[in-house]
């Protein structure tokens, strides 16, 4: 007890004496922290509102949602339990909308509502009291967006199909999914009796339904969906609730803030890099100290624990400042993340996130401390009176090996904090120490280059300057490490969004079709190819789509699969692919954007029956492989088939891509709808080109692949805008570690300073020394981080998103320049009283 | 004779040095009767602060054996003789080594604390007071001069009312007459607190004031007056 409380009283002692110039280096903390409350905080509310809102995002109780017409079973359920609750249809599916007074066409995504829905939470709409009114006419009510899009007002007629509604009002907000699902086109609602007159709901239409219930408050929604969800397994309907629906969401976003969590987390780490540089000067400035303490009675460990306290107690500092911080920025992060989150977001201050962020600050302090600050139990008590010989220096300290373990635990503990995943938080501190170590080693390389072959007709003023990067107590590596590690991950997310937006670009690069025609009826099909042929325009298929389920995989029936795959619990995606509706195709080659992995292709002409290519992932999915047995549900015709090849598809090219492609000679007789691409080079003779069409053929949709590319862009754009801000907090770490090492070893810059220029340079040589110095630091810091982000791009643009790789000379030459300029700013202002102070004054302070 | 508070048994310190062995202390033997004065005199690098550090329990020997009130050293661990320090042992040093950061009062408080004394406050007060310097105990080291520095190291090497207290030629970086003061105040404290005193000097004036004097050259005795 005793002990302890000389430890503290100590350690309060030091720390009142402590150079105020350290706890610069507890602003490091201080970033990092404000960083991850900011974020954590975010999360927090955003997880709040989710609880909250969950039900209005849902807007009933309970949903039943199915890819076709309820049958007479499911349609006897609603039934019977309509009587007692109120309850709503909803009928969702894509058409082209045509504005005649301005002409203008757009594909839009159709809801056609039934009933008082939603029942919990609203839509709002301008003009006030549009949604109410919605059924009361041949009403619609639009995106805002749409009307932009189309030139066209409330008030003016949109034909759908083959119907008419009038623009009733906008939305101004309606509870929505994540994501981009409105990608596609702006949502506009139409009230359900008007559905059958848009005749928009024919063969090959991809159609959502889904019936809405409001339940009485005694019965419990998740009783009763897992009730009834093994009996409408086979039935192909899904049951949603607002409690799962709150959990998928919550899994959704937490993983997007979770991801941004880790970006702030890496400024702390390198925070706790500044500590470790700071405590590493800090010990050698207090050896003599320590070396008396000894002399004293203090055991190694007692004076161990007196410098760790210490540590601890200025990260303590610097993590409350940063939690302060933290708490004003979170108020940036709604408007930086506003788009894709579909909740408000009330700010408010999660004590939990502050809690955390404060211990987290704390842990990474003293951590990080904890290896140099080891270094005390090297100071020989004999050290207070005279130097040791080189003999007495102890053998290697086995609790070095407990420190280092400790600080790879707490970072795999702290990412697996903000991810939920071990293994995730594990790759994270992997990734993350990789690029440390390359950093570092590429640094010390470099300076050992520069040591021994600095050619020595070099200017003196670039030599002096060069060799200050390599003296003795130098932190070149630790700079290099803290500004370039902010460099690198800029530098990194940038090559990562500029790789993934070039191959968006490429795809809908010119001579590449941009217009995709789709649900044209066979026979449309002549008519189709006649109008494009009039304009002048390419035509690119028409590929044929035979709409089909999969009745039974190696002769089991579906309805046995999904009854397994809900029994194991095995996770909906799986489920899900037994239930979906595929779309699939008949053709005799390979098409550009796939690629046989397994078995043969079939020759041209090869009329083979049943022969199917499988896409690779969904073959995983399906557990099948070569030969396997897969029979088909088409419209009601058992279709049997077998596995004669595996593809690996490129999703990424806007193309029609199938999952499952039929051999020639099986599926000419199924119904069937065919999609045909074209180019059209201009935006204007697009529009006017689809207004034509939807004129002519108002089934048919019109998707302008140049409209997704841009709301695909802007998605990228809004994500990366995100991660980037995230990323420099990173950098201003490594700012204020330049500017706490500088201030360190101010004491003999100054006096260096004074040396030259007593030996004759002058203020200006001394300028150039010190400018040399910064530069080739900045220089290094930048070289060394964008060839490190250059190869972090290429693998993350060649394994993960395997696309190809681009490197963006001028951007990242411009990011290197950034780094050089913000190092000597930093380092010439640190600097001034090196060049400014008398030479006299400087050597009398001796 | 009452027992011996410290004994030295064929004392030799190996160094290496430069890639070679280095002997800087060869078979040293004695010992010392509590409250006795002891003055270790020779030229620099004859071996008198390596024999002060084995002597202290700073440094092993590399044969040989140190007995402090009959405890052998060599036995014990770096942390055990730590304690024993803290509770036997005080210095005081040529450069003073008062810790920077710590005012007079704190610095002759640090052992106290160490080993939990509750009253370490007054205490160390009550020290200054005896050395001279009762009103200064909130100045740091910097605002002393060095005079006053070196009775706030002696307070502190009295403070725990240690067995011995090992002075390393603590006049060394003082002049004459403040020097000659602070010997006085050493004897001072070596008879009215029974400490045992062993200085390390290379001043003839300074051992002369001791009641026993050991002779070092080329890390052998080559005197002892004792003997």
């Amino acid at each position: 007890m005793s002990v302890a409380l000389f430890v503290l009283r100590m350690a309060a002692r030091e720390l009142r004496a402590t150079p105020r110039r350290l706890f610069l280096l507890t602003g490091t903390v201080a970033v990092g922290v404000a960083a991850l409350v900011a974020i954590n905080s975010y999360t927090d509310n955003l997880q709040d509102s989710v609880r909250q809102q969950a039900r209005s995002l849902l807007g009933a109780d309970l949903s039943l949602m199915s890819r076709q017409p309820f049958s007479p079973r499911v349609e006897a359920l609603l039934d019977t339990l309509s009587r007692s609750s109120p309850s709503a249809r909803v009928t969702s599916f894509s058409g082209m909308a045509y504005v005649p007074r301005t002409a203008g066409t757009r594909l839009v995504q159709v809801a056609a509502v039934a009933g008082r829905f939603p029942f919990y939470g609203q839509i709002r709409t301008e003009p006030r009291g549009a949604w109410t009114e919605l059924q009361a006419g041949r009403h619609i009510v639009v995106d805002p967006s749409l009307l932009t899009a189309l030139g066209a007002r409330l008030g003016d007629t949109v034909s759908l199909g083959e119907a008419r509604f009038v623009i009733s009002g906008t939305i101004q907000s309606a509870p929505s999914d994540v994501g981009f699902r409105f990608a596609f086109g702006p949502r506009v609602y139409i009230p359900a009796k008007y559905l059958p007159e848009t005749a928009l709901l024919g063969f090959g239409a991809r159609v959502q339904y889904e019936a809405f219930l409001k339940l009485p408050a005694r019965v419990s929604p998740q009783a009763l969906a897992d009730r009834y969800r093994a009996a409408l397994m086979p039935e192909r309907v899904r049951v949603r609730t607002v409690a799962e629906d709150q959990r998928n969401l919550n899994d959704v976003l937490s993983k997007l803030t979770g991801y941004l969590g880790l970006v702030a987390l890496i400024a702390l780490l390198l925070g706790g890099i500044g500590v470790a540089s700071a405590a590493v000067v800090f010990i050698r400035q207090r050896s003599e100290t320590i070396a008396v303490l000894r002399c004293l009675g203090t055991t190694a460990g007692q004076v161990f624990m007196i410098y760790l306290v210490e540590a601890g107690a200025m990260a303590l500092v610097g993590s409350v400042a940063g939690a302060l911080a933290g708490v004003g920025l979170q108020r940036l992060l709604p408007r930086l993340l506003a788009g894709f989150i579909p909740v408000d977001v009330i700010p408010a201050v999660s004590w939990g996130a502050v809690a955390i962020g404060i211990g987290t600050g704390v842990l990474v302090g003293v951590v990080f401390a904890a290896l140099p600050i080891l270094a005390v139990r090297r100071i020989s008590p004999l050290s207070a009176l005279r130097r040791p010989f080189e003999s007495e220096s102890p053998p290697r300290d086995p609790w070095r090996l407990v420190a280092a373990l400790a600080l790879v635990t707490s970072t795999v503990a702290l990412a697996r904090l903000q991810v939920g995943s071990w293994r995730q938080g594990a790759i994270f501190a992997g990734a993350v120490g990789v690029a440390l170590l390359l950093l570092w080693a590429a640094a010390w390389a470099l300076v050992q280059v520069m040591r021994r072959w600095l050619p020595e007709r070099w200017p003196y003023v670039w030599r002096q300057g060069l060799a200050n990067l390599h003296r003795p107590a130098n932190q070149t590596v630790t700079l290099v490490l803290a500004i370039g590690f902010g460099a690198f991950l800029l530098g990194t997310l940038y090559l990562v969004q500029y790789n993934l937006l070039r191959q968006l670009r490429l795809t809908g690069g010119p001579a590449r079709p941009n217009l995709v025609l789709f649900d044209i009826q066979p026979d449309q099909l002549g008519a189709v190819e006649r109008e494009l042929k009039a304009a002048g325009l390419p035509l690119i298929g028409p590929t044929p789509i035979v709409p089909m389920r999969i009745s039974s995989v190696n002769g089991r029936p579906v309805a046995k699969l999904l009854a397994d795959t809900s029994q194991t619990g095995e996770g909906r995606s799986n489920a899900w692919v037994y239930r979906r509706e595929y779309r699939s195709t008949y053709r005799d080659s390979v098409v550009p954007s796939e690629r046989v992995v397994q078995g043969k292709w079939w020759r041209p002409g090869d009329r083979g029956a049943g022969r199917i290519s499988i896409e690779q992932d969904l073959a995983r999915e399906l557990r099948v492989g070569l030969g396997d047995e897969i029979v088909w549900d088409v419209q009601g015709i058992p279709v049997t088939s077998k596995v004669a090849s595996v593809r690996e598809v490129d999703w990424a090219r806007f193309e029609p891509n199938f999952f499952v492609v039929f051999a020639p000679g099986t599926l000419e007789d199924a119904p069937r709808t065919f999609v045909t691409l074209t180019r059209v080079a201009s935006a204007a003779d697009r529009g006017s080109f689809q207004r034509r069409l939807a004129e002519r053929f108002p089934n048919v949709s019109t998707l302008d692949l140049s409209m997704l590319q841009e709301a695909l862009e802007r998605l990228v754009d809004r994500v990366a805008l995100a991660i980037r801000f995230m990323a420099l907090f990173s950098l201003m770490v490594g700012a204020l570690v330049l500017v706490g090492a500088l201030a360190s070893s101010r004491f003999q810059r100054v006096r260096e300073g004074a040396l030259l220029r007593t030996l004759g340079a002058t203020r200006g040589q001394v300028f150039r020394v010190v400018l040399a110095e910064y530069l080739s630091l900045g220089l290094l810091a930048s070289a060394v981080a964008v060839v490190l982000a250059a190869v972090a791009g290429w693998a993350v643009a060649r394994f993960l998103f395997d696309s190809t790789f681009s490197l963006p000379v001028l951007p990242m030459s411009a990011l290197a320049a950034a780094i050089v300029l913000l190092t000597v700013v930093v380092g010439l202002s640190n600097s001034r009283e090196v060049v400014r102070r008398a030479p006299l004054e400087v050597l009398r302070e001796e | 004779m009452p027992e011996a508070v410290l004994q030295s048994q064929s004392l030799s310190r190996t160094y290496r040095s430069g890639g070679r062995d280095l002997t800087v202390l060869k078979d040293i033997t004695f010992s010392l009767e509590p409250g006795g004065f002891l003055a270790i005199l020779g030229p620099s690098g004859s071996g008198k602060t390596t024999l002060l550090g084995l002597l202290a329990g700073l440094d092993r020997p590399s044969t040989g054996s140190v007995y402090l009130d009959g405890q052998e050293l060599g036995l014990l661990s770096e942390d055990e003789r730590a304690r024993l320090r803290g509770e036997k042992i005080g210095f005081v040093f040529q450069a003073f080594q008062l810790i920077p950061t710590l005012t007079a009062q704190e610095n002759v408080q640090v052992p106290l604390e160490l080993r939990g004394d509750a009253n370490a406050a007054p205490r160390a007060r009550e020290l200054l007071e005896r050395v001279g310097l009762g009103g200064r105990g909130h100045h740091y080291p910097a605002q002393l001069s060095g005079g006053e520095q070196q009775r706030v190291a002696l307070a502190r090497g009295f403070s725990s009312r240690p067995r011995v207290l090992f002075a390393d030629e603590p006049t060394g970086n003082l002049d004459a007459a403040t020097g000659a003061t602070i010997i006085d105040l050493m004897v001072e404290l070596n008879r009215d607190l029974g400490t045992t005193l062993v200085l390390v000097t290379h001043d003839l004036d300074l051992a002369a004031r001791a009641r026993r004097t050991i002779r070092l050259a080329d890390g052998r005795v080559v005197a002892d007056t004792a003997a």
